[in-house]
């Protein structure tokens, strides 16, 4: 591969599906990308999208982000690049990413080659490395057992920028991937061009989450990444922000818990040696260093489903009441569980207390404070919907007409603003993998399967 | 003399990082602020285990970013990010506890 003086990267947006303006856009594309690169996903939102194989992006909301994309590049004949189709990545979320596409070609009467990299893995790997002892918990996880393998609905593992490379050799237009490492797709058009990994990592770091890390910052608006031979440099698109060495610099401490190393397949980012220098034109970075681990290790991420869930939200005004609120529901509990012993023993209920301890749990130091009214939300999760609606509904009934002592307004404990009272939330999933794999080549994941549109 | 954090930061902040973490950035108004921080030395464990009530060891790491004038402090999370009895799904409202906080700054 020939090296040329500088690689162009248009990210749009920091979560496919967010929108940008129709003018920064333009902008981007005049600037003449090598490639347009996005990330479509997030463990933020939490369990239930990987679990149930939804999105959490609006179907609409990515079709439009898509449809710009995709008829851009395909006329300056660049490719695109999406990582964590769907949201979560798996299989389900990443043919919901290519269904899209497919409708968006069809519109516009465009061909495409469409590179598909799906980011599963299969139960039967991951238990025989769990019996070589070659899987490790993340920091804070518990080690990984067989029942929560077995028990996982879908397993994905983040990929590096190698499999998208492989795509864009194979002459693909469009890549999807399925689970990836945020800044992969970023990263691998660059590395292929021969451009340092260090710097194409790291400028994937900052341009996954697109005009986030400008100031002031947008969750919906484009921006450019330039690497060249000894840094990158790093562009809005639009007049209304610009890009800072502080803006930059505090974006590298999000969401991370060291920003000094920054781990990912196959090895780890280091900004020790890192310089961030604000030019007329943006922020300039150097220095960042990619150093590749002795074994290859792969993220697992995976959830299981743990029940179903049914809510209620009321409030109480009382102050009779609210002085011993938490006396009044662990003794209301404790009712509902004699009146249905053998649906409690299955179940897990608690009530939320806003305007108490409602937003930091049993981390809030000020929880003797309370406010004159108190949201309750009871939550209930059983092993059926049935289950937890009963649950719900017994909870809510009898903390309703429980005399307490000292009670003065005996017509009713709770205020509800809706009816019905009680909403049943469906299906719910806890993490059960983030844990860190060996892989070897044989493997063979993250094959790409090519499909001419 | 007394001093609030609030008074030094320009930005108190808290974010899940990955579904087991919860992370703090403190962001420093300037380089004064942030060497004053750095020097007086004031977020150890032993700190932060007492302004969360958490056991000392779920303080995961205290690290000083030079280049945003911060302090990073990484706490493992009660429970995994949507677990039942979750309050906070993204983390992102459990940064009040610093804003109230004060310390000495011996001038």
């Amino acid at each position: 591969m020939t090296r040329t003086s500088r690689c162009t990267i248009l990210s749009p947006t920091a979560i496919l599906g967010y929108g940008f303006p129709e003018e920064s856009f333009l902008r981007g594309i005049a600037a003449g990308p090598d490639v347009i690169a996005v990330d479509a996903g997030s463990t933020d939102p939490g369990p239930y999208y990987l679990g149930s194989g939804k999105p959490f992006t609006n179907r609409e909301g990515v079709k439009r982000d898509l449809t710009y994309m995709i008829s851009s590049a395909l006329e300056l004949k660049i490719p695109v690049i999406v990582g964590t189709a769907g949201g979560s990545g798996s299989k389900d979320h990443v043919e919901w990413t290519l269904e899209i596409v497919r409708e968006i070609l069809g519109e516009q009467g465009l061909h495409a080659k469409v590179g598909v990299i799906y980011a599963d893995i299969e139960t039967e790997l991951i238990l025989r490395r769990l019996q070589e002892c070659r899987v490790s918990p993340l920091t804070g996880v518990a080690p990984l057992t067989e029942e929560s393998v077995l028990r996982s609905e879908r397993i994905v593992a983040q990929m590096g920028y190698e499999p998208m490379i492989e795509a864009l050799d194979a002459g693909c237009d469009i890549v999807l991937a399925g689970r990836a490492y945020d800044p992969a797709c970023f990263a691998a058009y660059p590395i292929r061009m021969g451009f340092d990994p260090g710097l194409a990592l790291h400028a994937g770091k900052i341009l996954e989450c697109a005009a986030i890390a400008a100031t002031p910052g947008s969750g919906s608006d484009c921006v450019l990444g330039i690497i060249e031979e000894d840094s990158f440099l790093l562009q809005t698109l639009s007049d209304e922000r610009r890009f800072t060495t502080e803006s930059t610099c505090a974006h590298t401490l999000y969401e991370k818990s060291d920003p000094y190393h920054l781990p990912g397949p196959g090895g780890s980012l280091d900004l020790e040696k890192s310089v961030f220098e604000e030019t007329e034109d943006g922020v300039r970075v150097s220095g960042t260093v990619f150093v590749p681990t002795e074994k290859y290790m792969i993220k697992l991420e995976a959830a299981m489903e743990v029940g179903f869930r049914t809510i209620s939200i009321a409030g109480t005004r009382d102050p009779i009441m609210i002085s011993q609120l938490d006396e009044i529901i662990e003794t209301v509990k404790e009712k509902v569980s004699r009146l249905v012993p053998d649906i409690y023993s299955r179940s897990r209920l608690m009530v939320h207390q806003y305007g108490k301890d409602g937003v930091m749990g049993p981390l809030e130091p000020e929880s003797n404070r309370t406010g004159h009214e108190i949201a309750l939300l009871i939550d209930a999760l059983s092993d059926t919907q049935e289950h937890a609606d009963t649950i719900c509904s017994l909870m809510r009934s009898s903390l309703l007409h429980y005399g307490y002592p000292g009670r003065v307004s005996t017509a009713g404990n709770l205020a509800f603003p809706f009816s019905p009272s009680d909403i049943p939330a469906g299906r719910v999933y806890e993490f059960s993998m983030y844990h860190l794999m060996e892989t070897e080549a044989e493997d063979g994941l993250f094959r790409v399967k090519e499909l001419q549109i | 003399m007394r001093r609030r954090l609030i008074d030094l930061a320009r930005v108190i902040r808290s974010k899940n990082a990955g579904p087991f973490e919860l992370t703090l950035d403190i962001i420093c108004k300037d380089q004064r602020q942030y060497d004053m921080l750095k020097g007086l030395n004031i977020f150890t464990e032993e700190m932060v285990s007492g302004l969360y009530g958490i056991p000392i060891e779920d303080v995961l790491a205290i690290i000083y970013f030079e280049p945003a004038k911060a302090i990073k402090i990484t706490l493992k999370r009660r429970i995994a990010s949507g677990a039942f009895g979750e309050t906070d799904i993204y983390g992102a409202q459990q940064h009040a506890p610093l804003m109230n906080m004060e310390f000495d700054d011996h001038a």
